[in-house]
Order: structure tokens, then C-alpha cells, then sequence
């Protein structure tokens, strides 16, 4: 390892070549302030375009001033982080940044978790000398994601999530100079485009120009209305995160909490989605078991490996992607759209309500979802299944407006039947999950064993691409894991190359699945919010008691007094659907 | 069309085709070249000034002579068309009257390689050149 | 073979051509066939003479008459009378602006006294369509000498020593770029030529392209073979279709001899160029943002380090020089460092392309060595200010160079001398300004084009070159406050040290070095309310002097808004608020009664 010496704000440093002044100086506990910049470490995220130059220091003897957060050390150099002319050029640019930027803290969306708003604070900006012409630019309100462009900064974040990380490509700067936006293509709405409303650039974004569409004042609606019985389910990854909306760690599991906030607020029945997620993995083992079979015994026409379909990002990417591999996912639908099928049958028939009497909440990290619930296939007579999907961000936001002190507030229990949970359930809030939950039932139904060993942690982890094979009592089965659409695209050309080995794969949209959905609590960048949620994520499922989708004993009712069995005809109604050809469907 | 093969074949090339753009390249620098003028004027074109004219610039070229061969208008000698004006290098101009291929022949032998003169000099200053007076 | 007596030069530049250059080459053919001398006349259509202004210029060899403004009918009487007659068309000499004689030789022409022309050489004397003339020029024989009879260290020993420095603008020694190109080790390295020209005054690339493109190929093989690149990309931009053509003969002319391709010359080297097409966008001419654009990415550029000789096209190493930076190099192979070190300022050696422009008798394409001063190339060569007004500053530099004054006139011309004096070398633009020029007004006009041109990728130039704009314009508007002038400057200076590339970096130039050298003229807009220019409409007024004005009635009668009152033989006047400042009062006055206040 090569080393450098410099020094910064007189501090000496020695650091590896090639770490930015911005690295260097945080070592010594100087934090230059960014806005652009931004680093998910351990995922293929990272965004330094080197635009907003709010990081500028001085470097002596270079003519100008250097961008910290895309400048190396070099051997001997002296860095000033703060001299009056770096002050003045950073408040400058500050306030040349504000110039063009709309005065509404006070109704945004993203206000109090602004990164724009909070460094205006911390460079003590009390007025923008520099004013003139503001931009404007048409709003875009697609189901899942508002943009309002005249809140953009260009730091370019959302550019890089969706076109680097998730290789969607939808988002790319347009227009020259003061007009200068990210857009889709021809400043289309992102509906039009082929956006799969995976919220990873809402997740990035730094300001309030890409926020997700607020449902929850329709939420309110419904739980107001004396004619509506409004059944909420809330997903895995929401417990692990919803947290830190009231200031908690990262990684605290606030299950009990939120159960007792959501009957609060006036929810007549609060599920888990996880109950779904069970019933997911009893439709999904048994398809892979099912397509394995035939593999086996020598079908050459059967579909492997087959793709887990539960993350409605990842079906968006597939629809418009790889239009010509839509046989190859599996048909269950997600655990949101499960719950809501069985909710508005089954339980309604039990409350004996109408199905449109009956609102559907659900409460995701996920952005994906809000567009998911809305497709036309998930709807009979009109009426959807899942009504509303709100964010754990909007979540949150319904708590602070009932004025509930979260953290005070007792544990409780869901309701029954759908609000019986395994651990297996759980761990679908994070990369790996799914296919190991998959992976506990599939094993006993093949091999009619029980598991001994029920931690698979050659699953787990946060590398991009994961694999592994399993011993499924001498039958090997290869599996693949992708979070991230980038990496799932990877795997995706290999299918299609004839190259892939594995059996099952499993795709994530988010960084981290679930528990970095575009729904949840802002990460700012810190990659350790993210493994916390995951470390959380995993503990809830070793404190279960049943850790098998198959042991839930609800969904072995569920089978046997409405379904059947998995795969079985009411299944096929009820649980699966089936895929599109999007690519026609992109008007330019 | 032939590759050029080697730097010895573009070299080789290069002088072969120089006579594309000599004349181009010695008008820009004429002082150090032996000038020639022919006059061209309808008098010394009815007396056969053109066919001097290139006679002078085939004969020199033969002879390897450095000469820039112009045609200027009338030099004012029509008594002595047609007439040629020669400047060596370093030198006063010489005009000649009453040329013909052998008079030719003999300026480019005696006075152009050898420096000697050569009858039919006709005695002016070079004031007389100046192509202005045509007008 | 038959051996033409005379060639007829016409210009084939792009100035020419859209003043029917083409048709008087037609002419001058059908009238030269007419009278029987097809076989002692060549018609030569070359490249640019650089004296667009006066074009179509036809040139005649060997007697170097140079005719000027030629007109296509003009044909029958250059071919009848020069040709056949020996006697000139004095009609189309060039006329001395000072003098007013009829100049008969371009050598003998002010606007070509000063000049040396290198990069230039074979513009206006070849046909750029036929690689013959090139190669008869000695053309391809640096190529054959470095790739015969040298090593590649020594070429590039050789570009260093003869000081030869970038033309693109940044005056980078391209010897050194080269040398750092050459040392990264890559599978594959290319050689780019940057063809972008975005300073809107400049057009000395388009120029040399245009007359002279076998030049650039064969320094592009030259430097390919220095850095170890085997392929050349062209960046041009697809507004030069007159560039664009003759590149593209100019190549396959090439491949057909061999001289680019595969096993160059018998030694082994092989080398091709590609075109790519650029929309035109002015940091599209920036390195990194050229190979963005060539990537088809966004033009904008990327912070450098690293710099494109590491990490350019394609991630590999790339090696990015300027047209005229490449027409130097094969005349440096022939004639040697030394020489070419001979010419020039200390620290800047050779000549430099300018495109003169504006209030300048003269204007047009000029090389003159390093080291000139302004002073000889405005009233020299530029032939002085037109009009016979004052001189007032010269903008060098292009749209974010700086704007120089009387005081910077003596100073020797380079690099150096033009970044100390709050300016820089630029692209070469040179536009002078006289009397009647507000500076305020300048600045502006500057600006307008940074915010046009912007890429919008970093926050100081993409919102503060606006703010400068809407504050000059405020200025010019007479609103500017006290408050604004110092806000101008430390924006200025802000933007000029936090901004990415190259543009913003400079792009305030022309406002600090017109508050530098024009100070008086931006507080007489703020305090004083005054233009002393009186170019800004909304600070000047157009008043009749009682004492001058005959009452002739002239002035009322063009005036569009009817605001000229006053009876016949008497003093008009104008309302001044219904007077639209239109100046058509003011040029039509004969008495020059109407002033400008
Ligand atoms: C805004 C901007 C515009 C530029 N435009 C051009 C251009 O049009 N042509 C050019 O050759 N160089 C241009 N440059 C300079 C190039 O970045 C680069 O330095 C040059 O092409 C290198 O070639 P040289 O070393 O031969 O000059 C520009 C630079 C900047 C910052
Ligand atoms: S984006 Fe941030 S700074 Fe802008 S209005 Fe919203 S909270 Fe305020
Ligand atoms: S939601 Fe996902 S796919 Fe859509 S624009 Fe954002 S990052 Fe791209
Ligand atoms: S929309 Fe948000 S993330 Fe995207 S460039 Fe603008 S401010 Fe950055
Ligand atoms: S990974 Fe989870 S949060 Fe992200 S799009 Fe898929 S289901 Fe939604
Ligand atoms: S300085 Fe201007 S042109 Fe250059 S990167 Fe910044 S915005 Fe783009
Ligand atoms: S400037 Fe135009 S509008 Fe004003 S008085 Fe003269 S002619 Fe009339
Ligand atoms: S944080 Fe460094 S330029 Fe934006
Ligand atoms: S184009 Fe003819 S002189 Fe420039």
C-alpha cells in the first residue's frame, strides 16, 4: 500500500494514495460540507460528478479551488478547508444554488430531511444576495413518484441510481445550462417511460424534487368513513426502519410499536404482510418444485432457473427489459397483492362485508408497490385488491399527525388470522431472503426431512451478485441472488446467453431489497442504516418460534378450508398473474 | 491506384509530381529564380510570342534551369516584338527584342547559364515595365 | 505531360464559396476553353487566403496578381485580359484603405506584410481535393522520415524542443502530452483531433481543414505513432460541411496511396482515422466533454484528473490535440526544432492563427509569429480602425478571454503575456472595438453567449453566469445599484474558482477585465445613469442641438413614432418619452444637429 502525507487545516495526515481530500480530512474529523456527493459503500453506488463544488477547499499553489470530494492527495500537499476564500466561494455557490431554488420549506415534502435545507443551515445562509430568474419546469405525478423539478439541484444522484445501479436509464440530464434538469427523454412522464418505479432515485435524492405520491390524507379518508372497514398489513422491512423517523437507531425493531400506533390510528384490523410472504412461499416452492420435477425427469422444455417475482420493481424491469423472457419468473404474485386477494375473498367473506366496503392498506418500503396495486389485473370489477399503498415514510407521518409519542407507546399484537407470521416471512425484507424462506419449505417438501440447519448464511450478506448451492439430500440445487437491477440485468443476459446454471434465482430492485426501498427512512448515503436494518431483519427471524412458511399454522388453514393446495386451481385465481409486454407499450 | 510503398517511393513520387505546384511554389519567391517575362500583348502575340513563350519554358526546363516564365502585357518595344525580359538573380533586368527560337536558344545558352550578352539588348531602364502604362 | 503557364488560384473556402466561388470557377473554365488556353492554364479551386472579407479572391500564378470581390462575370475579362493579354484587371486589385492605391501583389498588401504563415502554409496555395499537390509540397514526408528514419522518443524529443504549445487554447506543450500519452501502457490508445472550433469568432480550423487536410491527417499518423494509438478520431462539428467533405476525400485519398491504413510506408504501422460529428455545443470542444460526446454521452465535461492521455475515449488513453496544433507538426519534422524554436517569444514559440474581427479595416484569417503586438496586428495588419475612429480595447480570446486596452498594445503576443494582462490566447479570436463600444455592454454580450452555452453540469457556472447576465443587463438598464458592482466582482471571481471546466473558469473574463480596465464606464452607468458609449438604449437620449439644427424637417419625417415637433426653418425636438431610440433621426441628419446624449 502506497502512502501520502499532507496536511489539512495544519492537522497532518497520512493517508492511502488515492483517497479524496474529502476521505482524508474526515479521518482527522474535518467535515467538509457536499451536496452532490454521495457513497453507498459495499454497493455499486457512487455519485461524484463534482457539480454543486460546495465541497471546494484550497489546495496552496493550485491556481483554483479543488474539489474536495473528487480531488486524491497528492504527497505534501496543504489543504485549507476553511479559509475565508473557500468560506466565501462555498457560501457563494450556496446561495447562487438557493437563487434558483423555490422558497417552500414550509410545505415540502422533504422539509426537516433536506440535505439542501440542513447545509443552508450549517453554512448559516441568512440571504441570497445573488437573485434573479427562477426556472420552471412541468410537474410530474406518476402513481408512485411526484418530480418537481424546480427543486432539483442537478447533483445528478437519481442519474446515477437508476441509469448506473439500476441500468433502467430512464433519468439523464437534458437541457443546457440555467435550464438544465434531470428528465426522462424528452422530458416525458416518468409513466410514459420506462420507469419501474423502484424509488431509488427518490431514496438518493437530496432534496424535495423527488418525493413518492402521498396517499396517506386517503388514507384518513377511509378510516373516517363509518361505511369502510379498512384492513391494514404492514411489510417486513417497515419494522426494522420506521424507527428512525422518531429519532431511534438504525436496526431497532419497533414491531410492537407500530402494531399499537396503527390501531391507534384507527386501522379496524392491522395484518402483516408477512402472513402473505408465507403464502408467497408456499405458490413460489411449490412452482420451483414443480418446474425442478419436470427438469428431472427430463422435460427439455421447462423454464430454469425460475425468478422470484414478489418485488414489483423487479417485474416493471422485466416487462420492459427482457420482454421476450416473461415465462421465465414465477407467476406468484407479491405479498402485497396475495394479501389483498385473500383479504377482499376469504376474510371479507369472514366479516362478511362486500369487497368494496372493505379498504385495503398497506403499508410498504417500497414505492413500486403504490404503481403495483393500481395495475388492472389486481383490480375485479374495478375495485383493487390493495387500495392504498403508503410508504413507512407516510407512515410515520400519519403517527406525528395523531400526535402519538412513538416511542412511548406500548407493544402490542396483529390481529388474526392474517397476522400470523414465521420467520421465514421476515427475512424477505432483505437481499436473500426470499430465496432462503423458499429454500426452508422446498427442502422439507422434497426431501419429506426436516431441516436441520435453518441459517443459510451463504445467502445472506450485500455483495451485488451472491451464489450458492444447496444440498437438497443429494440433489444440488443452484441458486443466484441479485439486489440491484444492474446486477439483476447480469444475470438476466446469461439466462438469455444459455449460460446461467442456477435453479432459482432471486431479484431484488432495491440495494439491499426491501430494506433499501424507496419508501423508507432517508439513508443519506450511510450503507450501515442499511446493514443495520438487514442485522434486524435477521434477529426477528431467529426470535420466532416457527421459522417455515409451511409450519404457519393460518396458512395451513388457509389451504384448508378456501385454497386447496398450492399451485392448486383457486391458487391459480387468487395468487398468480401473469406478465406483459411493456416495450410496446413506451410512447415517445 | 499504386500504394505508396516506402518513404524512398514517396520521395520518388514527390518529385515526379513538384512540377504540380512549382510554379506556384518559384512565383512566390521569384528573386532567386531566373524571371522571364513574355510579352503578350496583341502585338507580341501576332508575332509569335506565345510560341517563344513556351518554347523559353520547355528549353529550360530540359536544361534543368530554375526559371519562373511570365507573360506580362505590352513592354512598349512594339517595333521589336516580339520582345522578352530576362532578371537573373541579383541582377538588373535585360530586355531582348525581336526573338525567335534561335534568339531564344542563344539567350538561354549565353546569358541565362553563361552570363554573356547577347545581341538584340535593348537599352531602357526598367521603369518601362511597370505594367501600369497599359491603361 | 502538358505544363501550365498559369494557374488561376480561386479561393475554395468557405467565405468564398457563399459569394459564388463555384461559379467563378465555372467561368473562368468556359472562357478559358473558349479561347483556346486550356492547355497553358490550370483553374485551381484552394483553400482559404484568409482575406474572407474581400472574397471570392482569385489568385494568379506565376505573376501573384491577387484580384479581390471577383464576381463570376468577372471571368471573361480576367481570362481575355490577363491571360491572354498579360495586362491586369486593375479594377480588381485590392485597394489600400490608408493610401488608396490599387495593390497588385498580396506581398505587398498590408493585411499579408506581417504574416508567416506555418499552419497556413498550403491554404490558398493547394487543392486541398488532390492528394498530389500536397505531396508535391513535401506533403507525407515527415510522416515517411519519423516512421523511417526515427523513434518514436525522438519525434516527440523533437515537438518538445521546438516549444511547440497548444492551439486549442490552453497552451498545454504538446510535445509533453504526447510523451505523457505514450507512457501509459493500454491495449489500444487514440489520437483525437479536436475540430469542435466553438468560439463563434474563429474559424481558423475550419480554414485549415478546408485547404489543408492532409496536413492534419498526416500529423494525427505521426502522433499515433509517437503515443502508439492505431486509431485517429476527427471530432468536427457537423455545422462545416465544406470540411467535412474534404476530409473525407482527403482520407480516402490517403488510403488509396497507402498512407494511412495498414503497413504505412512498408514499416509496419498501421494507423486510420474515423470521423464523429458534433452538434455543434461550444464545451463540446473541451476535452473530456469532446469524448463524452464522442461516447454518445452528454457533452459535459469531468473533472480532470484524470486527464484523457490516462483515461479519455473509451477509458483508454487518448491524446487530444487542436487542428492547428497538428498543421505545425509536419513542417516541424522537415524543418526542424530548431527552426522553428527561431520564431516566437521566449516562452511561446512559432506563429498563431488569429481571426481578426470588428471594427478593424481589415478583418480576416492571419498568422503572424508569436511575440507581434497587438498594436502591429490591429493597425498593421488590421489596416487600423475603421471609419477613422478611436481604438478602444480588443477582446482577445474568444467569449471568455478578456478585453485588452491601449496600455496592453505594445505587449508582445502569447501565451504567457495574455494570462498576465487578464486574458488568454484562447482559440486565437481577436475582436476590436472602438470608440462607440460600451464595455458594459460587451460584458454582457459575452455572457449572454457563457449562458447559452453553459452544460449546466456544475452550480457556479450554470446559475451564476445567469446572475452576472441579469445583473449586467440590469446595469445596461441603468438599475444597478452601488451594491451590484461588488456583488459582480466577487461573483466573478467565485465563479471563476469554484466552476468545473475550463468554460466557467474563464467565463467571467471579459466582465473582470472590463471593471479592471473600464472602471469609470460601470459606475457612470450606476451613479450617473449615463452610457459614455451611448450604446445602451435605455441610458442615452437623442437630443437636436438648437444651435445646428436649419429645421430642414428631415428628422420628423423618418421618425416612425411621428415624436419630432418644430416648424419649418426652425429648431425641431424630440419627445423623449415617445422617442423609441430608433436612430433613424439621427442618420439622417445632415447637419449633424441630432447628438447622442
Ligand atoms: C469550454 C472549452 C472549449 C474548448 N473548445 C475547444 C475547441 O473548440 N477546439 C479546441 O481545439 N480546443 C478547445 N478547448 C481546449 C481543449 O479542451 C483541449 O485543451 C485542446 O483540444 C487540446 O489540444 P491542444 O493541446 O492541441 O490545444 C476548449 C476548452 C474549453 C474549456
Ligand atoms: S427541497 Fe429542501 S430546501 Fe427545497 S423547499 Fe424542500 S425542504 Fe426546502
Ligand atoms: S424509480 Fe427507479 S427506474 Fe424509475 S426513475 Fe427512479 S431509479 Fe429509475
Ligand atoms: S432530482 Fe434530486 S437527485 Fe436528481 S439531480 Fe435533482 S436534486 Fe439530484
Ligand atoms: S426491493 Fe422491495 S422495496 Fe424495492 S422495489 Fe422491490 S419490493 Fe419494493
Ligand atoms: S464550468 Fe460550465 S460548462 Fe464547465 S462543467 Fe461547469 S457548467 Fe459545464
Ligand atoms: S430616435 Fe427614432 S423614434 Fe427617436 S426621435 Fe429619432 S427617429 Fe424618432
Ligand atoms: S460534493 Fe464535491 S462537488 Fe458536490
Ligand atoms: S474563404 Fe476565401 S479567403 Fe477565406
Amino acid at each position: 500500500m502506497e502512502i501520502v502525507q499532507l496536511t489539512i487545516d495544519n492537522k497532518k495526515v497520512v493517508v492511502e494514495k488515492g483517497t479524496t481530500i474529502l476521505e482524508a480530512a474526515k479521518s482527522i474529523g474535518v467535515d467538509i460540507p457536499t451536496l452532490c456527493y454521495m457513497k453507498l459503500h459495499d454497493t455499486n453506488f457512487e455519485n461524484k460528478p463534482g457539480g454543486c463544488r460546495v465541497c471546494v477547499v484550497e489546495v496552496e499553489g493550485r491556481r483554483n479551488l479543488a474539489p474536495s470530494c473528487k480531488s486524491t492527495c497528492e504527497e505534501g500537499m496543504k489543504i485549507n478547508t476553511h479559509s475565508v476564500r473557500v468560506v466565501n466561494a462555498r457560501r457563494t455557490v450556496m446561495e447562487l444554488i438557493l437563487s434558483d431554488h423555490p422558497f417552500e420549506c414550509l410545505v415540502c415534502a422533504k422539509s426537516g430531511d433536506c440535505e439542501l435545507q440542513s447545509l443552508a443551515q450549517n453554512l448559516g445562509i441568512r440571504e441570497v444576495k445573488y437573485q434573479g430568474e427562477k426556472n420552471k419546469y412541468k410537474s410530474d405525478e406518476s402513481p408512485a413518484i411526484i418530480r418537481e423539478m424546480e427543486k432539483c439541484i442537478m447533483c445528478r444522484r437519481c442519474e446515477t441510481a437508476c441509469n448506473d445501479v439500476q441500468t433502467v436509464g430512464v433519468l439523464s440530464a437534458i437541457n443546457r445550462g440555467f435550464e438544465s434538469v434531470v428528465a426522462p427523454a424528452f422530458e416525458m412522464d416518468l409513466d410514459h417511460s420506462t420507469c419501474t418505479f423502484c424509488g431509488q432515485c427518490v431514496a438518493v435524492c437530496p432534496t424535495g424534487a423527488l418525493t413518492e405520491r402521498d396517499s396517506s390524507s386517503k388514507v384518513m379518508d377511509a378510516i373516517v368513513d363509518p361505511n369502510k372497514t379498512v384492513i391494514v398489513n404492514t411489510a417486513p422491512a417497515v419494522r426494522a426502519a420506521l424507527g428512525e423517523e422518531f429519532g431511534m437507531d438504525a436496526g431497532t425493531l419497533v414491531t410492537g410499536k407500530m402494531v399499537s400506533a396503527l390501531r391507534k390510528l384507527g386501522f379496524d384490523h392491522v395484518f402483516d404482510t408477512d402472513f402473505a410472504a408465507d403464502l408467497t412461499i408456499m405458490e413460489e416452492g411449490t412452482e420451483l418444485l414443480g418446474r425442478l420435477g419436470k427438469h428431472l425427469a427430463g422435460d427439455k422444455d421447462v423454464k430454469l432457473p425460475i425468478l422470484t417475482s414478489c418485488c414489483p420493481g423487479w417485474v416493471n424491469f422485466f416487462e420492459h427489459q427482457f420482454p421476450d423472457m416473461l415465462d421465465i419468473p414465477s407467476t406468484a404474485k407479491s405479498p402485497q397483492q396475495m394479501f389483498g386477494a385473500i383479504a377482499k375473498t376469504y376474510f371479507a367473506d369472514q366479516l362478511e362485508k362486500k369487497r368494496e366496503d372493505v379498504v385495503v392498506v398497506s403499508v410498504m418500503p417500497c414505492l413500486a408497490k403504490k404503481y403495483e396495486c393500481s395495475r388492472d389485473e389486481f383490480k375485479v370489477d374495478g375495485d383493487p385488491d390493495v387500495n392504498l399503498s403508503i410508504s413507512t415514510r407516510e407512515l410515520a407521518q400519519m403517527i406525528r399527525n395523531a400526535n402519538l409519542n412513538f416511542e412511548a407507546l406500548e407493544d402490542d399484537d396483529f390481529d388474526q388470522p392474517m397476522g400470523e407470521s414465521t420467520g421465514a416471512a421476515v427475512i424477505f425484507g432483505t437481499t436473500g431472503g426470499v430465496i432462503e424462506a423458499a429454500v426452508r419449505t422446498a427442502y422439507e417438501v422434497h426431501t419429506k426431512k426436516t431441516l436441520e440447519r435453518l441459517d443459510f448464511e451463504e445467502l445472506r450478506g450485500m455483495e451485488g451478485i451472491r451464489s450458492a448451492t444447496i444440498d437438497f439430500d443429494g440433489l444440488p440445487i443452484n441458486i443466484g441472488i441479485a439486489h440491484g437491477l444492474g446486477n439483476a440485468r447480469k444475470l438476466l443476459e446469461d439466462i438469455k446467453a444459455g449460460k446461467s446454471e442456477f435453479h432459482a434465482i432471486e431479484i431484488m430492485a432495491c440495494p439491499g431489497g426491501c430494506i433499501g426501498g424507496g419508501g423508507q427512512p432517508y439513508h443519506h448515503g450511510d450503507v450501515e442504516i442499511l446493514k443495520k436494518r438487514q442485522r434486524a431483519i435477521y434477529e426477528e427471524d431467529k426470535g420466532k418460534i416457527l421459522r417455515k412458511s409451511h409450519e404457519n399454522p393460518f396458512i395451513q388453514k388457509l389451504y384448508k378450508e378456501f385454497l386447496g393446495e398450492p399451485c392448486g386451481e383457486k391458487s391459480h385465481e387468487l395468487l398468480h398473474t401473469h406478465y406483459y409486454d411493456k416495450k410496446k407499450k413506451i410512447e415517445i | 491506384m499504386t500504394k505508396v510503398k516506402s518513404l524512398a517511393d514517396l520521395r520518388k513520387m514527390k518529385e515526379e509530381l513538384a512540377n504540380k505546384v512549382q510554379l506556384r511554389e518559384k512565383s512566390d519567391s521569384p528573386e532567386k529564380l531566373v524571371q522571364v517575362k513574355v510579352s503578350m500583348a496583341t502585338c507580341g502575340i501576332a508575332s509569335g510570342a506565345k510560341e517563344i513563350m513556351n518554347h523559353m519554358i520547355d528549353e529550360m526546363d530540359r536544361q534543368a534551369i530554375e526559371a519562373l516564365v511570365t507573360q506580362t502585357g505590352c513592354m512598349g518595344f512594339c517595333h521589336a516584338e516580339p520582345t522578352i525580359e530576362v532578371t537573373l538573380p541579383n541582377n538588373e533586368p535585360v530586355v531582348f527584342g525581336h526573338v525567335d527560337s534561335k534568339k531564344a536558344d542563344e539567350i538561354i545558352t549565353k546569358y541565362i547559364i553563361r552570363g554573356e550578352l547577347v545581341d538584340g539588348i535593348i537599352p531602357v531602364n526598367y521603369e518601362t515595365v511597370k505594367e501600369n502604362k497599359n491603361d | 505531360m502538358a505544363k501550365f503557364k498559369n494557374h488561376v488560384l480561386v479561393c475554395g473556402g468557405t467565405g468564398c464559396r457563399a459569394s459564388q466561388g463555384e461559379e467563378i470557377v465555372q467561368n473562368l473554365n468556359q472562357v478559358i476553353e473558349e479561347n483556346g488556353i486550356e492547355q497553358d492554364v490550370q483553374v485551381v479551386r484552394t483553400g482559404c487566403f484568409g482575406f474572407c472579407e474581400k472574397g471570392p479572391v482569385v489568385k494568379m500564378v506565376p505573376d501573384n496578381t491577387f484580384y479581390v470581390q471577383v464576381t463570376p462575370d468577372d471571368a471573361t475579362e480576367i481570362v481575355k485580359e490577363h491571360l491572354v493579354k498579360g495586362r491586369k484587371v486593375e479594377r480588381l486589385l485590392y485597394t489600400d484603405p490608408e493610401t488608396k492605391e490599387r495593390v497588385s501583389e498580396s506581398k505587398d498588401m498590408g493585411f499579408y506584410k506581417k504574416q508567416i504563415r506555418i499552419a497556413l502554409r498550403n491554404c490558398g496555395f493547394i487543392n486541398p481535393e488532390n492528394i498530389d499537390e500536397y505531396i508535391a509540397r513535401d506533403g507525407y514526408a515527415a510522416l515517411g522520415k519519423a516512421l523511417t528514419e526515427m523513434k518514436p522518443e525522438e519525434v516527440i524529443k523533437e515537438i518538445l524542443d521546438s516549444g511547440l504549445r497548444g492551439r486549442g487554447g490552453g497552451g498545454f506543450p504538446t510535445g509533453l502530452k504526447w510523451e505523457l500519452t505514450r507512457k501509459v501502457d493500454a491495449d489500444q490508445k487514440y489520437v483525437v483531433c479536436n475540430a469542435d472550433e466553438g468560439d463563434p469568432g474563429a474559424f481558423m480550423d475550419r480554414s485549415i481543414l478546408e485547404g489543408d487536410p492532409h496536413a492534419v491527417l498526416e500529423a494525427m499518423a505521426i502522433n499515433g505513432f509517437c503515443t502508439g494509438a492505431s486509431i485517429g478520431l476527427i471530432y468536427i462539428r457537423a455545422e462545416y460541411p465544406l470540411a467535412i467533405s474534404r476530409l473525407k476525400i482527403a482520407i480516402e485519398q490517403a488510403r488509396e496511396y497507402g498512407l494511412l491504413g495498414k503497413d504505412i510506408l512498408g514499416t509496419g504501422f498501421d494507423f486510420d482515422v474515423e470521423m464523429r460529428y458534433g452538434a455543434g455545443a461550444f464545451v463540446c470542444g473541451e476535452e473530456t466533454s469532446l469524448i463524452h460526446s464522442m461516447e454518445g454521452l452528454r457533452g459535459e465535461p469531468t473533472v480532470k484528473p484524470p486527464f484523457p492521455s490516462e483515461s479519455g475515449y473509451k477509458g483508454k488513453p487518448t491524446n487530444v490535440n487542436n487542428v492547428e496544433t497538428y498543421a505545425n507538426i509536419p513542417v516541424i519534422l522537415l524543418e526542424g526544432a530548431k527552426w522553428f524554436s527561431s520564431i516566437g517569444t521566449d516562452k511561446s514559440k512559432g506563429t498563431k492563427v488569429f481571426a481578426l474581427a470588428g471594427k478593424v479595416n481589415n478583418v480576416g484569417l492571419i498568422e503572424v509569429p508569436m511575440g507581434t503586438t497587438l498594436r502591429e496586428v490591429i493597425f498593421d495588419i488590421g489596416g487600423g480602425i475603421k471609419d477613422g475612429k478611436g481604438f478602444k480595447a480588443v477582446q482577445t480570446g474568444g467569449p471568455s478571454g478578456g478585453c485588452l486596452t491601449e496600455k496592453h498594445l505594445d505587449i508582445p503576443i502569447d501565451y504567457d503575456n495574455l494570462l498576465a494582462c487578464g486574458s488568454m490566447m484562447g482559440s486565437g479570436g481577436m475582436i476590436v472595438m472602438d470608440e462607440d463600444d460600451c464595455m458594459v455592454s460587451m460584458a454582457k454580450f459575452y455572457l449572454d453567449f457563457t449562458v447559452e452555452e453553459s452544460c449546466g453540469k456544475c452550480a457556479p457556472c450554470r446559475i451564476g453566469n445567469k446572475r452576472l447576465y441579469e445583473m449586467l443587463d440590469k446595469i445596461t438598464e441603468g438599475k444597478g445599484t452601488d451594491e451590484d458592482l461588488g456583488h459582480l466582482r466577487n461573483l466573478s471571481n467565485v465563479i471563476k474558482d469554484t466552476s468545473l471546466c475550463g468554460l466557467g473558469q474563464t467565463s467571467p473574463n471579459p466582465v473582470l477585465s472590463t471593471m479592471e480596465n473600464f472602471w469609470d464606464e460601470y459606475v457612470a452607468h450606476v451613479k450617473d445613469d449615463k452610457c459614455p458609449a451611448g450604446q445602451c438604449k435605455s441610458l442615452m437620449q437623442y437630443v437636436i442641438v438648437e444651435d445646428k439644427c436649419v429645421g430642414c424637417t428631415l428628422c420628423s419625417r423618418v421618425c416612425p413614432v411621428d415624436c419630432i415637433v418644430g416648424d419649418k426653418k426652425a429648431p425641431h425636438v424630440i419627445t423623449q418619452d415617445i422617442c423609441i431610440k430608433c436612430g433613424a433621426c439621427y442618420d439622417k441628419c445632415k447637419f449633424g444637429a441630432i447628438s447622442i446624449q
